[in-house]
């Protein structure tokens, strides 16, 4: 192994979270302070121990705070990353690049948020297309038309989709049901006990055609907190580690937040990115991988990433659905804690904790032979993965 | 109710679309050294990397290359459902498209490939903006 890569230096030791809900009663910052203290507790650390913080830019709890409510006495390392849930998994490559490079040694990634019970993402958001920025200027070929909300421009790209290769909204569908069976039994998940069948997927109100309720993800409140330390320091500590085999952040051409309208072939290319650099890194092909956490805001972007990440050829992933293989005891179980169609939208952060959960063996749907777990963050943004590996 | 639309935010990089559609203009930036045409537009041109940029005026008419109908939640200043189109432009680009007089679904419903002209919905005073509808006297 090069010691210029990122490839097996760092792993997660310890994951926290709060419980998952529509109305948490309590402020951001307790959610996510919360969730750093079950994190620590799980890998018998302290905030004495934690010298790193990172997030999303979009948390509302800063750094400084989350340290100060837990008593970390100082910070060598902070930083946030942007894009909404395209930040998930590369939080933990900011750890992982940190603990690697010994400028810290013992990074939390928190994310924490009342998305339901306050600022819910699915509404319109003026302040997004007020932004005095290169973003808001974006906004501005879109929010004045009417074309706000992260449904409507999933939905833009899922109707060319359907009529590039054939999909059709029952194989967007099958996403859904896979992700509610795995929440009906993870006591977790908002929508524990409650699968869905795919009649009740097309039932289910239009919310901008061609996506239905059920092809979005719930909104959420809730918190969850991630620990990343040096492999060497992980063998040190009490659960079996979650090396992090590969680690990437991607950006396509002529990228933009939501609405990459503009190139020849639309699509999520930058999550075509992430995945080419984790199967670099890692060495591993799809192949290999026996399970993954595929981000699932909307579900034709999971059908999409099945695609760019190599798992089946353009165009092929509504074949690649059917017949349960995207359910445990299918040949590529994803989501396996409901994802958040199913647990909770955790803006991405709650996907890493149950890979890490596969990788030891302690989750509510365990995957066979799960030694290596591909997770994904938002796409449709600027976007990051991960492979996590025994 | 149509005050209440989400206003762009217009900067030195894009003030020529918006002033183009108070004029009843559809504009599409055009790199002065290159001539390659450009939307959404930008201060340089990626093609040539020149930073003299101007406009030309477009026809106003594109195809459809996909489009929603909006039902859930409500967008401030706007009725639902709302068909909101990406039209491929004559000129060969692309552009987000809010789409009037055409029904939300069933057999008239929009269709990709269709072809639609550019019309004006002036908001107010300050913001007048492009949308789209059929050509009149062809097929609905």
């Amino acid at each position: 192994m090069s010691s210029r890569t990122l490839a097996g230096r760092a792993a997660i030791v310890g994951i926290g979270a709060t419980e998952f809900s529509k109305e948490s009663g309590r402020s951001e910052l307790q959610l996510s302070v919360e969730a750093v203290q079950h994190a620590l507790a799980d890998c018998g650390l302290t905030p004495a121990d934690v010298d790193g913080l990172t997030t999303f830019t979009m948390d509302s709890s800063a750094e400084i705070a989350v340290a100060r409510e837990l008593g970390i006495p100082e910070l060598r390392f902070f930083s946030r990353i942007n894009y909404g849930g395209g930040a998930a998994c590369a939080t933990i490559q900011q750890a992982a690049m940190a603990v690697a490079t010994g400028v810290a040694d013992v990074v939390v990634a928190y994310r924490g948020f009342n998305e339901r019970s306050g600022d819910r993402f699915g509404q319109v958001s003026r302040w997004a297309a007020a932004q005095v920025n290169t973003n808001g200027l974006d906004n501005a070929w879109t929010y004045p038309l009417g074309l706000s909300t992260p449904a409507a421009t999933v939905a833009m790209q899922a109707r060319r989709y359907m009529h590039e290769y054939g999909a059709t909204s029952e194989d967007f569908g099958r996403v859904a049901v896979a992700g509610r069976r795995h929440a009906a039994t993870n006591p977790a998940a908002f929508f524990f006990g409650r699968p869905i069948t795919l009649e009740e997927h097309q039932a289910s109100r239009m919310i901008a055609d061609p996506l239905h309720l059920l092809d979005c993800c719930q909104e959420s409140d809730g918190a969850v907190a991630i620990v990343v330390v040096s492999a060497e320091r992980a063998a040190d500590l009490p659960q079996k580690p979650a090396y992090i085999a590969a680690a990437a952040q991607g950006s396509g051409r002529d990228q933009f937040v939501m609405t990459s309208y503009y190139r020849d072939d639309i699509g999520i290319p930058e999550i075509g990115v992430v995945g080419r650099e984790l199967w670099k890194q890692s060495g591993l092909t799809p192949d290999d991988v026996p399970m993954a956490i595929l981000y699932d805001h909307f579900t034709p972007y999971v059908l999409m990433q099945l695609e760019e990440l190599g798992f089946c050829g353009r165009g092929e992933a509504k074949d690649f659905v059917r017949d349960g293989a995207i359910e445990v005891g299918g040949r590529l179980p994803i989501n396996t804690h409901g994802g958040q169609l199913g647990e909770a939208y955790i803006h991405g952060m709650n996907g890493i904790a149950e890979g890490v959960r596969q990788i030891r063996g302690s989750s509510v749907n365990p995957v066979d032979d799960a030694h290596h777990v591909l997770v994904t963050a938002g796409t449709g943004v600027p976007t990051s993965g991960l492979i996590l590996s025994a | 109710m149509s005050t209440d639309v989400v206003r762009p935010v217009v900067s030195r990089d894009n003030s020529y679309f918006f002033e183009g559609t108070a004029s009843r203009e559809l504009r599409i930036q055009r790199c002065n050294a290159c001539g390659v045409l450009r939307h959404p537009p930008g201060p340089a041109c990626p093609n040539c990397g020149a930073l003299d940029r101007g406009w030309v005026v477009a026809k106003g008419e594109g195809t459809v290359y996909s489009y929603v109908v909006h039902r859930a939640p409500q967008v401030p200043g706007k009725q639902l459902p709302l068909v909101i189109a990406l039209l491929d432009l004559e000129e060969g680009v692309r552009m987000v498209a809010e789409v009037t007089g055409v029904p939300a679904d069933g057999p008239d419903g929009l269709r990709i490939g269709e072809r639609l002209v550019v019309d004006w919905n002036v908001i107010d005073d300050e913001l007048t903006l492009p949308i789209w509808r059929r050509p009149e006297g062809e097929r609905q």
